[in-house]
This record gives C-alpha cells, sequence and structure tokens, in this order.
C-alpha cells in the first residue's frame, strides 16, 4: 500500500479526534487559567498586606510550585496523592487543578509586583478622601494594577498553553496523547504519518500562542509609549 | 467666644528612632486659616499629615471638633471625610476620569445620592474653570488641572477643615496664580478653616491669619500673620524670612 503521509490526518476520524483532544487540551487550560487568576489575584492582594505569618505562608506557596517541575507536581497529585490520602480525581480534572494551582501561585507574584509598583501617593489620596482598604484596593490600586499587568498575564497564559502537553503523561486525552495514538496505529500504512500529525499539533499549539504573545509584546509597548508620555 | 475646631496637644513624632516633631501644641478657630511656615524638613509635611492619621503618632493628642480622636485606621476614615488634604504631587487616579475621580469619595465613602454628587461635581468643576473636562483623563490635563480637580474631589465630600501641603510646589509658574486663587477663595467666600503649608511667601501674607513657625520639629512661634511678616518674636524666624526673598 501506498500512502502520501499526509493522508493519515483525514482516515476514518482522526481529524475531529485531533480536534477533539485539542478541545481538552484548551478547556483544562482555559478553566486552569481562569480559576488560577481569580485565586491569583486574591492571594496576590493578601501577600501585599502587612499580616507577616499570612506573607511568608504564601511565599513559601508560591516558591513550591514555582520551584517543583511541573511533570513533578502531576504525578505528585495523580500517582502519590491518591495512594496516601484517598483522594482521587479523573486525570483532567486534576490536571485542572494542578494547573489552577500553579497558575494562581505565579499570578499572586505578578499581581502583588504590580500592586507594591502603583506609586504610594495613590494609596495616600485615596486614603485621604476616607476609603477604606477594601475601596482603595477595589477602585485604586487593582485597576492600576491590572493594567500594569496584563503583559505578563498573557505570557503566562502561552506557557500553561505549552505546558499542557505534559498531560500525556498522567494519561489525559488530550491533543498529544491522541496524536501519539493515530501515529501508533497507521505505523504500517503511513510511515511518514508521524511528521503530520506533530506538524499539525505544532500548527495548533502555535495558532492559540502566536496570537496570545503579539498582543501582551503590543500592550507592553503600548504601556510604554504612555507611560513615557 | 470663637469656637475652636483642632487642639493639638503634646504631640511627639518618631520615624523609627528620629524624632521629628517635638511636643507640639497649637489649636485651630472656626473659620482660621493658619499658615504653617519652616525650612525644608522641620517636618510641616510630617505634622499635617498627622493630622488625618497619614502618619502615626507616638504620643499627645488631637482634638477635632470636640472630640479626642482615638487614632485607629477605622475612626480615621471617618474623620477624613471631614478633613480634606491636597499634596504637592497631584495624584488623580489615572484609571478614572475627572468626574469618577470627583465621585468617588461622595458616591462610595459617603452614599451620596449619585445623580446630586454629580451635579455637584460640575458645579464645583465649573468654580476652578475645569467645566468642560468632566470626562476627561488625568493624563489628558496640564499639572495645574489635575492640582484644580485634586482640591475639587476633597471638596467634594464637604470637609469642615482643609489641609494643602504645598500645592503649588511643583507646578510651573505660570499655574501657580489660579490655584492660590482657588484657595484664597475658599477662605474668603466658604470661610474655610484650612491649614496652608506654602513657600509662597505673599501668598502666605495675604492669606493667613494666623503663622506657625516650625523648625526642626518645634513650633518656635505662633504669630497674627500681620506680626509675624513684619516684626517676627524669633531671630530664626526673622532669619527664615530673610532667606526667602520675597
Ligand atoms: N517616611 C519617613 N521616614 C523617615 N524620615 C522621614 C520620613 N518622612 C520625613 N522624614 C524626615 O522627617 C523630617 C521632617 O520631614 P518633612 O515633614 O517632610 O519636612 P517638611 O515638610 O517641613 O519639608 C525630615 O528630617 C525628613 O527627613
Ligand atoms: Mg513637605
Amino acid at each position: 500500500m501506498d500512502h502520501s503521509g499526509i493522508s493519515v490526518l483525514f482516515e476514518g476520524t482522526n481529524f475531529e479526534r485531533l480536534l477533539g483532544g485539542l478541545w481538552v487540551t484548551v478547556k483544562i487550560a482555559a478553566v486552569a487559567l481562569i480559576v488560577g487568576l481569580i485565586l491569583g489575584i486574591v492571594l496576590g492582594v493578601l501577600r501585599t498586606f502587612k499580616n507577616r505569618p499570612l506573607r511568608v505562608i504564601l511565599r513559601l506557596y508560591l516558591e513550591f510550585f514555582r520551584i517543583v517541575p511541573t511533570v513533578v507536581l502531576l504525578f505528585l497529585f495523580y500517582y502519590i496523592l491518591p495512594r496516601e490520602m484517598n483522594f482521587n480525581l479523573p486525570g483532567d480534572q486534576l490536571a485542572t487543578l494542578v494547573f489552577a494551582l500553579w497558575v494562581a501561585a505565579e499570578m499572586s507574584d505578578i499581581v502583588r509586583g504590580a500592586l507594591i509598583s502603583v506609586p504610594q501617593h495613590q494609596r495616600e489620596s485615596g486614603k485621604a478622601i476616607g476609603l477604606n482598604r477594601y475601596q482603595l484596593y477595589r477602585y485604586v490600586l487593582i485597576p492600576q494594577a491590572i493594567s500594569l499587568e496584563i503583559p505578563a498575564t498573557i505570557n503566562l497564559a502561552t506557557r500553561v498553553i505549552k505546558t499542557t502537553s505534559l498531560l500525556m503523561l498522567i494519561s489525559v486525552m488530550d491533543v498529544i496523547n491522541i496524536g501519539q495514538q493515530i501515529i501508533e496505529a497507521n505505523n504500517h500504512t503511513h510511515p511518514t504519518g508521524v511528521f503530520w500529525v506533530y506538524g499539525l499539533i505544532f500548527l495548533f499549539y502555535f495558532l492559540i500562542d502566536y496570537p496570545l504573545s503579539w498582543w501582551a509584546k503590543r500592550l507592553e509597548k503600548k504601556r510604554l509609549e504612555r507611560a513615557n508620555g | 467666644m470663637v469656637e475652636q475646631i483642632l487642639q493639638v496637644e503634646h504631640l511627639e513624632k518618631y520615624y523609627q528612632k528620629k524624632h521629628v516633631l517635638h511636643d507640639i501644641n497649637f489649636h485651630v478657630d472656626k473659620g482660621e486659616v493658619v499658615t504653617l511656615l519652616g525650612p525644608s524638613g522641620s517636618g510641616k509635611s510630617t505634622l499635617i499629615r498627622c493630622l488625618n492619621g497619614l502618619e502615626e503618632y507616638q504620643q499627645g493628642t488631637i482634638t477635632f471638633e470636640g472630640k479626642q480622636i482615638n487614632p485607629t485606621e477605622k475612626n480615621w476614615q471617618q474623620i477624613r471625610q471631614k478633613i480634606g488634604m491636597v499634596f504637592q504631587s497631584y495624584d488623580l487616579f489615572p484609571n478614572l476620569t475627572v468626574m469618577d475621580n470627583i465621585l468617588l469619595g461622595p458616591t462610595k465613602v459617603q452614599k451620596q445620592d449619585k445623580f446630586a454628587a454629580k451635579k455637584e461635581g460640575l458645579d464645583l468643576l465649573t468654580r476652578v474653570g475645569l467645566e468642560d473636562y468632566a470626562n476627561a483623563y488625568p493624563r489628558q490635563l496640564s499639572g495645574g488641572q489635575k492640582q484644580r480637580v485634586a482640591i475639587v474631589r476633597a471638596l467634594a465630600l464637604h470637609p469642615d477643615f482643609m489641609l494643602f501641603d504645598e500645592v503649588t510646589a511643583s507646578l510651573d509658574p505660570e499655574m501657580v496664580r489660579g490655584i492660590l486663587n482657588i484657595i484664597q477663595d475658599l477662605a474668603d467666600v466658604d470661610h474655610m478653616t484650612m491649614i496652608v503649608v506654602t513657600h509662597e511667601m505673599n501668598f502666605a501674607q495675604q492669606i493667613a491669619d494666623r503663622v506657625i513657625f516650625l523648625e526642626d520639629g518645634h513650633i518656635l512661634e505662633q504669630t497674627p500673620s500681620k506680626q509675624f511678616f513684619s516684626a517676627p518674636q524669633t531671630k530664626r524666624a526673622q532669619e527664615f524670612l530673610d532667606s526667602m526673598d520675597f
């Protein structure tokens, strides 16, 4: 039999299956990002408070998720925790949880950095009109911090999306895992299929990540232009 | 008898080990304009920041409208609605329009009716010549215009007392007059009680009922304005006036 490699993509339901895998990937990344961003903003705000024990704990949380490689985190939550603590979740939910906790940790640092770089005068003029702490953060500090932190947040999102390629390691049926299955199933008929399948996956990731990183660069450039008058 | 609105007694302020205010005692009558003068670093900003709780003090008492202030952050949040403050740096909130800068205090802190507050905000903007800028963002305004909005933002809370800390010090010279006129107008028309820190000696002379002269964190004299500028009681105040070249 003589097949050109590219036809492997369109044999049977292969293409739909790949798209389905992509959807799983995107869904995990999107939910993790949304939950992580919200949690991260809360943690970032808490990290600007004076309360020392709270700050130390949140700092340790950040360092844990930053230092431990994501693969190890996934294994830890998927293989070790269930056995030790009787804590069972399907792979995709567990991956969402791990990614959300990771995003929250990174986001807390981005938010904290942005909040403390809002000039002290802003805080004082807010207090001078009688704002309480909640109002100060809600109307003055967080809105200003957000415009500072958007580029870093988008960059975090692109990292998260790229890192979803690890999901197959905990048996989630993401786009890479499905691609791998298709390659293996068609190995005899389409020996060059591996290039086409991974080529398509590359394209998928590129189409999602490139616009994001372009957008981040543009926003950062605009912000700098505005800051310099 | 004249009603006193503010009394400060035996106030002491340290920044860590550094003693910056020494046994500060003074009072301000209702409707009175006090200018706080003294060399740079003498503690003028620190003192007026203590008066609205932006700085903690280590000893002494502040009594405002007959009630001694219990200096917790919660209490200060209440009192700051009655004591407006305008700073040297014209720090409007850059994320909000001029009108939203003005409305934040009245609507969120005081829960005033938004419609009425907006109307009053516009009246105040008209008073300072900025009625066309309600929907502009701070970055579209000049320094002098921002400082006018900052004054309006403080007035929108209906304060009984205003603190001005060198509000013209970072403005271009041609902007200064306009701001000083607004403050003068507040004194003449509204009989607003205020403490004004300034290095514009002509203005100080013109607006002040009384001068408090501060040096190295000590009040060296409190003198009616006329007398202070013609014949101050202390040699240090005389030297200060001579150095100011006005
Ligand atoms: N946040 C601070 N920490 C430590 N020292 C300060 C701080 N702010 C002001 N000081 C010091 O307190 C003294 C009074 O400062 P300030 O009140 O700003 O004087 P003025 O407003 O009269 O120029 C100065 O010696 C100044 O260096
Ligand atoms: Mg000062």
